[in-house]
């Protein structure tokens, strides 16, 4: 017999469940009056240094149906690649960006709507830098486990071009689904959950 | 996080083996909502083992008492009145303090406070049915509540919700995110609800329930419930590759 590890077992998953809002976003839910202020809904003021943007899409089933009772939370670095965390090393993020950012879709339309600006460049593992992306987490009725994606910038070819997660997928085929279009302010990024364009999700 | 030093490795890769699969038919929204293709395993980068903070300031007073954050002055939710309690801690066993824990509930009826709920029990005009706390320092936490009823819903033409209070934890890192129900010991619905049976792993489900806690039950008023939560650890930042720039 060896020793034990004594490392504890983390905690499964459930599904959010078709009300999810009641908890985490109670006054877009109707309920008022509770806190002040849904969390996550304001990343930037007016003093938030670096290009403003606007990230639109919707997310769709398997039978190209739009969900309209998701949640989804984003999470990058500011305009000069810092991240706003503790567990920041490298340096001091904008104070004026929050870096993190919760919206339910639009109950009628389907559509999730993020004002933020466009992410810097942050280190991979050994070093080399990535291109610009964010970090997307969904919750919903009907998806067992929360799921993490990234957001790139299609824009960005020279940088996604190097981008160290970016150039070992082995079907790069399925790398579109990760990328961002740009009109005007706004990158439009759709999220398929099944399908011959089932976007890439990752184990983190 | 008190003066501990900040944390910068790497998180255990996640057991998905405790957790529900994506596709689970006996719950039918599953089906289509289910990816298909495998999750492309990403060694955690600086994206993924940052994450933002909640101070205590964002809380209100009443915001961890469900019996009175929504209830008219000088009233309160109807039901069995109950604290929650427990503590969020890591795989390695450790305290997680300031993690930000927000919950939802149906009311004593089994009733939620929402636009598409269709259940016949009634609203209490005194139950809202969303709260939230911070872990302390230790990574503990409570909660007042009143005992959600179980409830109907369409799945199979006969299936009922157990108990349950839904739980959002948002840790030190964006990979620990995390959204989990927890259930009452004994509820003989829990073996029977097609979303708790999502979980194969029989431990893994039991660590969903909470037992009575009668040590911490308040005389003539609150039976308690203990919960604790569990997230990712970290691998220990002693002889790991240093990240650029660091
Ligand atoms: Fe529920």
């Amino acid at each position: 017999m060896a020793q034990q590890l004594n490392q504890l077992r983390e905690t499964a998953s459930q599904t959010a469940g078709p009300y999810v809002h009641i908890g985490c976003v109670p006054n877009f839910s109707g309920i008022s009056g509770v806190y002040d202020e849904d969390l996550g809904i304001a990343m930037v003021n007016e003093k938030t240094a670096g290009e403003r943007i606007v990230i639109e899409g919707r997310v769709f089933d398997g039978t190209g149906t739009p969900l309209k009772d998701s949640l989804i939370e984003i999470w990058q670095a500011d305009s000069q690649g810092l991240y706003n965390s503790p567990s920041e090393m490298r340096g001091t993020a904008d104070p004026n960006f929050t870096g993190w950012g919760r919206q339910a879709m639009d109950m009628d339309t389907g559509v999730f709507r993020f004002e933020t600006v466009k992410p810097g460049r942050v280190p991979f593992l050994d070093g080399r830098l990535q291109a610009p992306h964010v970090s997307l987490w969904i919750v919903a009725r009907g998806i067992n486990l929360g799921l993490n994606t990234r957001m790139y910038f299609a824009d960005e070819e020279a940088a996604n071009a190097e981008d160290p997660v970016l150039v070992r997928i082995e079907h790069q085929v399925r790398v579109p689904t990760l990328m961002a279009t740009r009109k005007g302010d706004t990158y439009h990024f759709d999220i398929y959950l099944q399908g011959e364009s089932e976007t890439i999700f990752f184990d983190i | 996080m008190g003066n501990a030093k900040p944390e910068t490795g790497a998180f255990f890769p996640r057991n998905r083996s405790l957790h529900p699969k994506a596709f689970t038919p006996d719950y039918k929204t599953s089906v289509v909502r289910s990816p298909q293709k495998a999750l492309l395993s990403l060694n955690d980068t600086i994206s993924e083992i940052t994450g933002p903070v909640f101070g205590h300031e964002i809380l209100g007073e009443k915001d961890n008492d469900l019996i009175l954050n929504f209830a008219r002055p000088g009233e309160s939710a109807l039901g069995e009145r109950i604290v929650v309690h427990g503590r969020v801690l890591d795989e390695r066993g450790r305290g997680v303090s300031g993690a930000l824990l927000e919950f939802w509930q149906a009311n004593a009826g089994g009733r939620y406070r929402h636009a598409k709920e269709g259940y016949i029990a009634p609203l209490d005009p005194n139950f809202g049915g969303c709260g939230r706390t911070i872990t302390d320092d230790d990574g503990y936490y409570s909660l007042r509540t009143v005992k959600p009823g179980p409830y109907p819903w369409p799945n199979g033409v006969n299936d009922w919700r157990p108990s349950h209070i839904h739980f959002s934890v948002f840790g030190h890192g964006f990979a620990q995110r995390l959204i989990t129900q927890m259930y009452f010991e004994g509820d003989p619905l829990i073996p029977l609800c097609p979303i708790a049976r999502t979980i194969t792993d029989q431990a893994a489900l039991d660590q969903l329930i909470a037992p009575l806690d009668m040590a911490n039950t308040i005389p003539m008023d609150a039976r308690a419930f203990k919960f604790d939560i569990v997230l990712r650890g970290r691998r220990s930042t002693l002889f790991e590759n240093r990240m650029e720039g660091n």
